[in-house]
């Protein structure tokens, strides 16, 4: 399949994150997402007036409240009117309307935000209201299990092991001591089982957390950033919705959506998977076909922190910023909704040569 | 200079949503989950001959209509598994149990489910098992109560079944209850604190300078944080109000009554409130009120006149 070629250029220019916490009671949405907004403005020299497009993911179920998203829109300086967008889900997705928007020639600029306060109610439980109403929900497969019933089917197939799987969490958290926002880092132990074969240190941290970004178009991008991150293709795909149906051992939607994001016409030296468990890693690995070359998630990843509806977005973020520095010229980023990685978007970002 | 006071410590409160979700079935699902009452489990037959276990209206690889309805076998084998050593509220078993993707006999997809077992085990993928029933069933896949281990051979082929049952189920009530604990954050915490000592305290943009009050945190205009905290009111002017003629329910305040905006004195715009004391339909524009607590006087349980003159209407048209 021939990937999809953008006609116009649109760079990440600018990435903020939040410091990942368990809690943040003092902090209303709004309180938690607003430095982070101007964190992403102030790298850029942006005023808010000037932003061209707004696109936030959030999930009103994480805070138990109806439109939760127009009071973190008080952040945004969204009056007098501002183009604006919202979608029900990881921001990751918030940045691929944004992606389109700007691709479409209608703004120059995009705000993109993405936060999750898990903190008031149970993850777990919460997350049984996304699956399918007549023949899963009213079981409450919670978010746990159905990753271990993933689990297994990889440890069936002879795809890993549990030892594998816990130098996966090792090496993250190890990874994510160097990262100031992490929730968990350094080294944890792997704990016990919480459902057989997932143990707590295969599984991600709960918590609050809030990210942003800002792209921009062709010479604006290069205005705004000395080194923009490039997207050169960006696609996202869905499995069969039925989990039965799956072999879940298997992603098919990560790699169609990363052959047609133009992932495997070069290599890639980093990638920043949206892997909430260790198993899912494995998954991802051999779906993006992923050897020891690629540095997998430098920033510790979604086991180090996994603010839900940020954590994609905050992989494309990530990626973006191992670029702006030089860390990376060619990198992958992958975002994940849904029960046993259901959705998939994988964007490929690049960094023109340059003396540093 | 203020002296520097420690944050009051955040508020919390319990908060319950609780929805019982109606939802209507489609052809296939209402045979399905009809079967179900009936000890039938029923799949459908993809044009490529694959049983599809449970049933789906559509084909999930090339989207056509699915309606050649057939009966598998109520015994199947497992083709993953997972251990719940702690079951959670709503799941099948209260009991550690094992979640399980189980193929039914006669069926090429699984089913998610739980299955009773002594423990991890008594678990294998590729073991055999039978579906337990519910002694009630209702139509919905929990009258499969769970799956338990049975040997068995498998039973190869799919009957044909023509999805006719007497009382067919047409739709399920999907009730869900999910446990919150609220806070509202800083400014809503010292909003609701100053309440509580019969002050109402707004917050000031320190960009445009407009006094938010109820404060949430951000002026909207600027997209800052509002940090400058300022007392308003206790007297303000109604900006613009409406007559409610319909009783709310659980609601014990007589109709008609006046809900109406009210500006207070330094405020930047305009909160909600009843008007009292004062027969509903002599309620204006620029009428003058001031606040009436509650019992507990941890809030203004509505505002009354004050008996000033009317505030001119250049002096709040800005804040309609
Ligand atoms: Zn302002």
């Amino acid at each position: 399949m021939t990937p999809h070629r953008p006609d116009r250029e649109v760079a990440i220019v600018a990435f903020a994150q939040s410091d990942h916490r368990r809690r943040t009671d003092d902090l209303s949405e709004v309180e938690m997402v607003m430095p982070v907004l101007h964190e992403v403005l102030r790298q850029t020299g942006l005023k808010t007036s000037d932003i061209g497009f707004t696109c936030s993911g959030s999930s009103d179920y994480l805070a138990g409240r109806a439109f939760s998203f127009t009071m973190a829109l008080d952040g945004v300086g969204a009056w007098p009117p501002i183009s604006e967008s919202h979608v029900e889900t990881d921001g990751a997705w918030a940045l691929y309307e944004a992606w389109v928007k700007l691709l479409t020639g209608e703004a120059d600029t995009a705000l993109v935000y993405s936060y999750g306060k898990a903190s008031p109610g149970s993850v777990r439980d919460v997350l049984t209201r996304q699956l399918d109403p007549y023949y899963l929900a009213p079981l409450w497969p919670d978010s746990v299990a159905l990753a271990a019933l993933q689990a297994q089917a990889l440890l069936d197939a002879g795809a890993t092991d549990e030892p594998a799987l816990a130098a996966i969490a090792a090496r993250s958290r190890q990874d994510a001591a160097d990262n100031p926002h992490a929730q968990l880092p350094g080294a944890r132990p792997q704990g016990e089982y919480l459902v057989q074969p997932l143990r707590t240190g295969d599984c991600p941290p709960i918590g609050d957390g809030a990210a942003a970004v800002i792209l921009a178009a062709g010479d604006r991008a290069r205005e705004l950033c000395s080194r923009p991150a490039w997207i050169r293709g960006m696609d996202h795909r869905i499995e069969a919705h039925s989990l039965g149906v799956r072999d879940l051992t298997d992603s098919p939607s990560t790699r169609l959506a990363a052959e047609r994001a133009g992932a495997f016409e070069a290599p890639v030296d980093t990638a920043e998977l949206h892997a909430p468990f260790t198993s899912q890693e494995v998954v991802l690995r051999r779906a993006l076909d992923l050897d020891e070359s690629v540095r997998v998630n430098p920033s510790g990843g979604a086991l180090a922190a996994n603010p839900v509806m940020a954590a994609g977005l905050i992989r494309l973020g990530e990626a973006a910023a191992r670029i702006h520095r030089g860390d990376s010229d060619r990198a992958l980023a992958h975002a994940t909704s849904g029960p046993c990685l259901q959705q998939n978007l994988v964007a490929v970002l690049e960094g023109e040569p340059h003396v540093r | 200079m203020t002296a520097v006071t420690p944050p009051p410590e955040t508020l919390r409160a319990p908060l319950v949503v609780e929805f019982p979700f109606t939802r209507s079935l489609g052809p296939v699902q209402s045979a399905f989950l009809t079967g179900l009452r009936e000890r039938t489990v029923l799949g459908v037959r993809t044009g490529t001959g694959e049983v599809l276990v449970p049933p789906v209206e559509y084909d999930p690889a090339t989207a056509a209509e699915l309606r050649d309805l057939v009966e598998v076998g109520a015994t199947g084998t497992v083709t993953t598994w997972a251990w719940n050593h702690e079951p959670r509220p709503g799941q099948p078993l209260a009991t550690p149990f094992a979640w399980v993707l189980v193929r039914l006999d006669g069926a090429d997809t699984a089913l998610l489910h739980a299955l009773d077992a002594p423990g991890p085990h008594a678990v294998r993928t590729g073991m055999r098992v039978r579906v337990r029933w519910a002694d009630e069933r209702a139509g919905a896949i929990t009258d499969i109560a769970c799956f338990e281990p049975h040997d068995s051979d498998p039973v190869a082929e799919p009957r044909p079944h023509d999805g006719l049952f007497a009382d067919p189920v047409t739709g399920i009530v999907a009730p869900a209850r999910l446990d919150y604990t609220y806070s509202p954050g800083g400014a809503q915490t010292r909003y609701l604190r100053a309440l509580a000592e019969r002050r109402t305290v707004g917050e000031r943009c320190p960009s445009c300078s407009k006094v938010y009050v109820p404060p949430r945190g951000a002026c909207p205009t600027c997209g800052v944080a509002t940090t400058d905290q300022v007392e308003v009111g206790p007297r303000g002017t109604v900006t613009t109000y409406c007559i409610v003629n319909i009783k709310a329910k659980n609601l014990d305040i007589e109709v008609p009554y006046v809900y109406a905006h009210i500006a207070l004195d330094g405020a930047g715009l305009a909160l909600h409130g009843r008007i009292g004391g004062i027969p509903y339909d002599q309620v204006r524009m620029g009428l003058r009120v001031e606040p009436v607590w509650s019992d507990d006087g941890r809030y203004p349980d509505h505002y009354r006149p004050t008996g000033e003159p009317d505030a001119d209407y250049d002096t709040y048209k800005e804040l309609l």
